[in-house]
């Protein structure tokens, strides 16, 4: 190592990774408990990704239309193309009415029904009485919820004595010999001190690794650290093939547009004017879920009757829609049209595609938050001192696909739970071990070759490379012989970084050696990722292969875990998906065909 | 005598100049602030050549350009790059505002790129805002109301009462505003600024609040208020579109009314 590097140790009884919705969630949770609890963030609370998020927050409060949770459930556990786990989706569905209210008791400014209710819109897979009907399901403060959610959530978190550490670097986990987590290592960027943390319980709150790909919605801090820290501590990744393509980014600026846009009335539109989700989805339209709105979207380009000189996108018109209740319910697309598309959503269409947008897949958990590991054959063996939450962590709740406004839901809901679970498992103040040096080594030795790497390719040439290969060997549609040469080609990024050369050498906001770690991170995703697609022999949700067409519930009814090696090597492994419910409240929905 | 120089170390230097690639047709100068924390060194201005036919359109895609092509070491926050985080709040051609919905060809000229003003720069374009976070939990930003919640419903609240932080509850706290008045500049120690008041109105609005009194108690100050000059900078420069000036006066014309 060039020096020794000195570190600051803190004891904390739990330790959240990340302050975007499920991490403030958990913070909270755990400073209820009376747990001595910190959080830490590589930016500050509000800037987290939770703060784009626009439509709303799904709960069957039923403001406006008979609601029921188990016509959530059912439509999630069809959403998910069957690859949900029911107990994990019956506990979301049934709890989210009450974390809904408990954000509005907290102060967040919902849009409001005439009876001073909450707001609810319409939203893609989201129906009454199992498939009849379209729900009035998805809670909003217009399209601005995520904002209005995570400004909440952070409010709250002032009241309580929680101590945070804003712009810290999570570089690793510290695993012991037993597998036991024992706490996490960190960088404060503002001072360039090493912080290391020991604590009980640490929740990863990372969120996902949308910048795997060239074209996203995900800010460029979604990097998936804590995912890339399990695959570090030797632990699989679940479902990681599990791409969302969100339907409508603004062509060229992958900004987001909300599905929210077709709650409120939106369509979508090819080259010869026609509303082509009616011919694909005859029953739900343009409400129908995300992946398959955005594989028709790509038939329609791929056929030809894409929109511009290149055919190469798609229009979403909500100029039909009245110009006050754009203003009252989507003024943030409206400005977000207007910058980054020039467009007025008034009087035109908005240009759209098919945009990477949510990770299904990643740390898996059980319905607690607690990480689970496939151990001696039981896939549900507890990593003690772990636990995960929101878009890092599988559930899974999600499966193959999420439907829009569910992330929300899972966020608060489970980010509560883990926060309950705590209560229960974790004891305030308890003595902890003290840790052996060997540990500290392993983690700062890599920092330091990092931040000394001297080689002859940028980490923006390695990233670009990395982003450009996700594009084009694991998108919306995929075939075998595609995925190949994609493991082939990401295989040889992965070969890159050796090669790497980060230029600036200080330890004080560092940012070329952030974007270098993160980098890091976010190969070993893509690479397990796309071997993952390669593995999977059927067409499901969001993995969509055109030489298995089909689901294969025989097969395939099976969540994938990746590990990914020192040497590049992935390793492949199963865990069932639950077939069985949480209570006899309600009866597992087996599987059938999925038409919307 | 009052000292109006600048400490020594605050002049800023001239810096390099990095020239674009051969062939480049389309070149703007973009002239960035530079301040390394660890050379003890004043800080400077850097030229970065751009050629603009492989750049995108905002002042913030030029600044990954010049990261990811010309000069790795400049250093500056960035997330969302859609105009909701709050993070690349900085001042470009004289005016604070967010890099990610800044257009380049707004700016005529060379696009000069500062932090934001008066706060202490921990390296490059990154500024410290610890004190105006402080000062934003200060105030209290969160629901305070005796009558318990319903336990099996929300607050209600009429549509008419919820337009009422309409315009207010939209703050990403980029502190675009706080940093461009002079009344902060000079008293940002003891006066909120404009970021922080307008979600002290956001909280004085909101009809379900019932700590309207203790609020108001709270902001009763020659300061924490009342610093405010009517400069109109903060909603000039806000690039959310909010109106902090309004919500100050706002608040000054509650303090009256309730001494009436």
């Amino acid at each position: 190592m060039s020096q020794a590097y000195e570190i600051v140790d803190h004891v904390y009884d739990v330790v959240v990774v990340g302050a975007g919705g499920s991490g403030l969630r958990a913070t909270m949770g755990a400073a209820q408990a009376g747990l001595k609890t910190a959080c830490i963030s590589k930016v500050f609370p509000t800037r987290s990704h939770t703060v784009a998020a626009q439509g709303g927050i799904a709960a069957s409060l039923g403001n406006m239309g008979a609601d029921d949770w188990r016509w959530h459930m059912y439509d999630t556990v069809k959403g998910a193309d069957w690859l949900g786990d029911q107990d994990a989706i019956e506990y979301m569905c049934r709890e989210a009415p009450r974390a809904v209210l408990e954000l509005e008791h907290m102060g967040l400014p919902f849009s409001r029904t005439e009876e001073g209710k909450i707001y609810q819109r319409a939203f893609g897979g989201m129906t009454t009485n199992y498939g009849e009907g379209t729900a009035l399901r998805t809670c909003a403060a217009a399209d601005r919820t995520g904002h209005a959610i995570l400004h909440t959530l952070y409010q709250q978190s002032l009241r309580y004595d929680t101590d945070f550490f804003i712009e810290y670097f999570a570089m690793d986990l510290l695993m012991d010999e037993d597998g036991v987590c024992r706490g996490v290592m960190t960088w404060n960027l503002t001072d360039g001190t090493i912080h290391r943390f020991r604590a009980q319980t640490v929740v990863l709150a990372t969120g996902g690794y949308g910048r795997t790909y060239f074209s996203c919605t995900s800010a460029h801090t979604c990097t998936g650290d804590g995912n890339a820290m399990m695959l570090r501590a030797g632990l699989p990744l679940q479902d990681m093939e599990f791409v969302q393509f969100h339907p409508t980014g603004i062509y060229g600026a992958g900004c987001l547009i909300t599905e929210g846009v077709r709650g409120e009335g939106g369509f979508l539109v090819n080259s010869e004017g026609e509303r082509f989700m009616e011919r694909y989805a005859p029953s739900a339209k343009d409400l129908a879920s995300r992946d398959v709105v955005s594989r028709s979207m790509t038939i329609e380009i791929r056929e030809g009757r894409g929109i511009g000189p290149n055919k190469d996108h798609i229009l979403l018109h909500l100029d039909h829609l009245d110009p006050a209740i754009i203003e009252e319910r989507l003024p943030g697309i409206a400005e977000s049209a207007r910058i980054f598309a020039g467009v007025d959503v008034t009087k035109e269409a908005i240009p759209v595609l098919p945009t990477v947008h949510y990770n299904m897949g990643g740390i898996q958990t059980n319905y607690h938050g607690e990480v689970v590991n496939l151990k001696d054959g039981d896939p549900d063996s507890i990593v003690p001192g772990l636990m995960a939450v929101g878009e890092a962590a599988c559930v899974s709740v999600h499966g193959a696909n999420r439907l829009g406004s569910n992330s929300l839901i899972d966020l608060v809901v489970f980010g509560r739970a883990a926060g309950l679970r705590m209560a229960d498992v974790v004891t305030p103040g308890a003595a902890q071990p003290d840790l052996p040096k060997s540990m500290d080594d392993a983690v700062m030795a890599r920092f330091d070759k990092m931040r000394h790497a001297s080689g002859g390719t940028s980490t923006a040439a390695i990233r670009d490379k990395m982003q450009r290969t996700m594009q084009n060997n694991c998108a919306v549609f995929r075939t075998g012989e595609v995925l190949e040469e994609g493991q082939k080609l990401i295989d040889d990024v992965w070969a890159m970084m050796p090669d790497i050369g980060v230029s600036d050498r200080s330890l004080i906001w560092n940012s070329d050696l952030v974007e270098s770690l993160e980098l890091d991170n976010l190969v070993r995703q893509a690479v397990v990722t796309m071997h993952a697609a390669a593995n999977r022999k059927e067409s499901r949700g969001g993995h969509a292969r055109e030489d298995y067409p089909d689901r294969d519930d025989e097969n395939w009814m099976k969540h994938t875990l990746t590990w990914f090696g020192d040497d590049g090597k992935v390793a492949i492994d199963y865990r069932p998906v639950h077939s069985y419910t949480l209570t006899d409240d309600v009866q597992y929905f087996p599987p059938k065909a999925r038409v919307y | 005598m009052v000292e109006f120089n600048l400490p020594a170390n605050s002049k800023i230097k001239g810096g390099t100049t990095h020239k674009a690639a051969a062939g480049a047709k389309n070149v703007r100068d973009f002239k960035v602030y530079r301040y390394d924390p660890d050379s003890g060194e004043n800080p400077r201005v850097d030229t970065y050549e751009v050629d603009m036919d492989e750049c995108g359109p905002m002042v913030l895609d030029a600044l990954i350009k010049i990261k990811n092509e010309i000069d790795p070491t400049v250093t500056f926050r960035r997330s969302c790059r859609e105009g909701i985080c709050g993070s690349c709040a900085m001042n470009i051609d004289g005016t604070n505002t967010l890099a990610c919905t800044k257009a380049c060809d707004e700016v005529k000229g060379d696009v000069k790129i500062y932090p934001l003003p008066h706060l202490e720069v921990v390296k490059d374009l990154v500024g410290d805002l610890t004190n105006f976070y402080a000062q934003y939990a200060s105030i209290k930003p969160w629901l305070v109301a005796q009558t318990p919640a319903p336990p099996d419903g929300e607050r209600l609240q009429s549509e008419a009462e919820r337009k009422e932080i309409d315009g207010l509850y939209e703050c990403i706290l980029c502190a675009c505003c706080s940093t461009a008045c002079p009344s902060y500049w000079w008293n940002s120690d003891r006066y909120l600024g404009p970021a922080v008041l307008l979600q002290a109105y956001r909280w004085l609005v909101d009809s379900r609040d019932e700590d309207q009194g203790e609020r108001l108690d709270n902001l009763e100050d020659p300061f924490r208020l009342y610093r405010c000059h009517t400069i109109m900078n903060c909603t000039n420069t806000c690039p959310k579109g909010l109106n902090p000036a309004k919500a100050i006066a706002e608040i000054k014309k509650m303090m009256v009314a309730r001494q009436v």
